[in-house]
C-alpha cells in the first residue's frame, strides 16, 4: 500500500512523467496561493472519485464505464466549484473556468480507468492521495517560482527588495510553458543521475 | 458584422486557446508529431467545437437559465459534449464515410479534450448571442488547428536537431510552446479586448 502511495510522488508523477493535466498546471500556477487552492480542489475530487468508483466498481457495466466515471467526477467537481465560489470568491474568480475543467482533467479520468476501477478501496484511495500530492508539489513549486520572479513575492509576502525588477513575462503564458519545460528537464536529469532508469 | 469578424480574429490569433488559455494542451503535446495527423485532429476538433458552441448556447439559454439550474452547468455540458461527439461519429460513419475515415480515432478522443468543455464554459461566461457564440467556437477551433500545425511542423524538424538528453520529449516541447506563446503575444496589439 505504501508503494502504491509513493510512486505518484516521483516515479510515476502525473505531471512531470506522464505529462497529464497540464492545462490547469500551466494556467493557474501564476501565484503560489492559486496553485495551493487548485491542488486542494484536485485532491478532493481525485480522492473522493476514486473512493466512490472503487466501491461501486463491481456494479458498473463495462460498456458504460466512462460515462459513469465522468458523472461521478463531475459531481465532485461541482461540489468543489460551488464551495470555492461560496467561501473564497476572490480565489474562485482567479481560477476562472479551471475548477469546472477538472472534470476533463486527464489525471483524474486516467486514474479511474487505470487503477480505481480495478482495485479495492484502500488501494484506490492511497493511489489517489499519491497522485494528488504528486500533482500538488509540482504545481505549487511552479507557482512559487513564477510568483517570485513575476511579483517578487511568495504567498503574497514581499521577499525580494525594491531593487528587484519584476519579470512580467513569468506571469504570462510563455513563462508558464518555459518554466515547466525547465523543471521537467531538471527532474529527468536528476533521475538519470541518481535514480537509475528514466522511464 | 464587424463584431463577428473581431471575435473570429481574436479567438484565432490574439486569444489563441492553446497559447493564452492553455486549453487543449494534451493533444497539442501528444498528437502533434506529424503535420498530417495534426490537421486531422484540428479539423475534427473545429467541427465538434462549432457544434458544441451551438448546442451549449441553446441549453444554457433555454434550460439552465430559465429554470435556475446554473449549478448543473458542468455536469450537463460534459454529458452533452460526450453524446454530441458520439452522435457526430455515428452520423459521419453513415453519411460521409470518407470524412469519417479521415478523422479516424481523433473524434472519440475529443470528448476528453478540455478545449471543448473550456469553450462551452468560457462561452457561457460571456454574453454572446447565438451567432457570436458559434463564431467563437469556430474561431477557437481554427486557432487550435493553427497551433497544432505549427507545433507539428517544428517537431518534424526537431527530429534532426541535437537536443540535450534530459530535455528530449516533454521538456523541449514545452519550451518551444513557450517561445511560440511569446510570438503569439505579438498579435495582442491587433485588437484590444476580444
Amino acid at each position: 500500500m505504501k508503494k502504491v502511495f509513493i510512486r505518484g510522488l516521483l516515479k510515476e508523477n502525473p505531471v512531470l512523467v506522464a505529462l497529464l493535466g497540464l492545462c490547469s498546471v500551466l494556467a493557474v500556477s501564476n501565484t503560489a496561493i492559486n496553485s495551493l487552492f487548485m491542488s486542494g480542489a484536485v485532491m478532493f475530487v481525485l480522492v473522493f472519485s476514486s473512493l466512490i468508483i472503487s466501491s461501486i466498481r463491481k456494479i458498473i457495466p463495462n460498456q458504460v464505464r466512462i460515462p459513469c466515471f465522468i458523472v461521478v467526477i463531475a459531481t465532485f467537481v461541482t461540489i468543489a466549484d460551488l464551495f470555492l465560489k461560496a467561501y473564497f470568491p476572490e480565489i474562485s474568480k482567479n481560477l476562472g473556468p479551471f475548477v469546472p475543467l477538472i472534470v476533463v482533467n486527464c489525471i483524474i479520468l486516467a486514474r479511474q480507468e487505470a487503477f480505481a476501477s480495478k482495485n479495492p478501496v484502500h488501494y484506490a484511495v492511497a493511489d489517489a492521495f499519491g497522485m494528488a500530492i504528486g500533482y500538488a508539489w509540482v504545481i505549487i513549486t511552479l507557482g512559487i517560482i513564477r510568483e517570485l520572479l513575476g511579483f517578487g513575492t511568495i504567498f503574497g509576502h514581499k521577499v525580494l527588495g525594491s531593487w528587484f525588477e519584476p519579470w512580467v513575462v513569468m506571469l504570462l503564458p510563455p513563462g508558464a510553458f518555459i518554466t515547466l519545460g525547465v523543471i521537467v528537464g531538471i527532474m529527468r536529469w536528476l533521475q538519470a543521475k541518481f535514480g537509475g532508469s528514466t522511464s | 458584422m464587424s463584431n463577428l469578424f473581431l471575435i473570429l480574429i481574436a479567438t484565432i490569433l490574439v486569444n489563441n486557446f492553446v497559447f493564452s488559455y492553455f486549453l487543449g494542451i494534451c493533444p497539442f503535446l501528444g498528437v502533434s508529431n506529424k503535420a498530417s495527423s495534426a490537421i486531422g485532429m484540428g479539423f475534427a476538433a473545429t467541427f465538434v467545437m462549432t457544434m458544441t458552441a451551438f448546442v451549449t448556447w441553446l441549453i444554457n439559454h433555454y434550460i439552465l437559465i430559465p429554470y435556475n439550474l446554473k449549478f448543473l452547468e458542468t455536469v450537463s455540458f460534459i454529458l452533452v459534449i460526450a453524446s454530441l461527439v458520439q452522435f457526430v461519429e455515428m452520423f459521419l460513419k453513415k453519411m460521409v464515410p470518407a470524412l469519417y475515415k479521415a478523422l479516424g480515432i481523433f473524434l472519440p478522443l475529443i470528448t476528453t479534450n478540455c478545449i471543448v468543455l473550456g469553450l462551452a464554459l468560457l462561452g457561457s461566461m460571456r454574453n454572446y448571442n447565438l451567432l457570436e457564440n458559434v463564431i467563437f467556437g469556430f474561431g477557437a477551433g481554427m486557432g487550435f488547428t493553427l497551433a497544432l500545425v505549427i507545433m507539428a511542423g517544428i517537431r518534424e524538424e526537431l527530429e534532426y536537431a541535437d537536443v540535450p538528453e534530459p530535455l528530449k520529449g516533454g521538456g523541449i516541447t514545452l519550451i518551444i510552446a513557450g517561445l511560440l506563446a511569446l510570438a503569439f503575444m505579438g498579435f495582442s496589439g491587433i485588437i484590444s479586448g476580444g
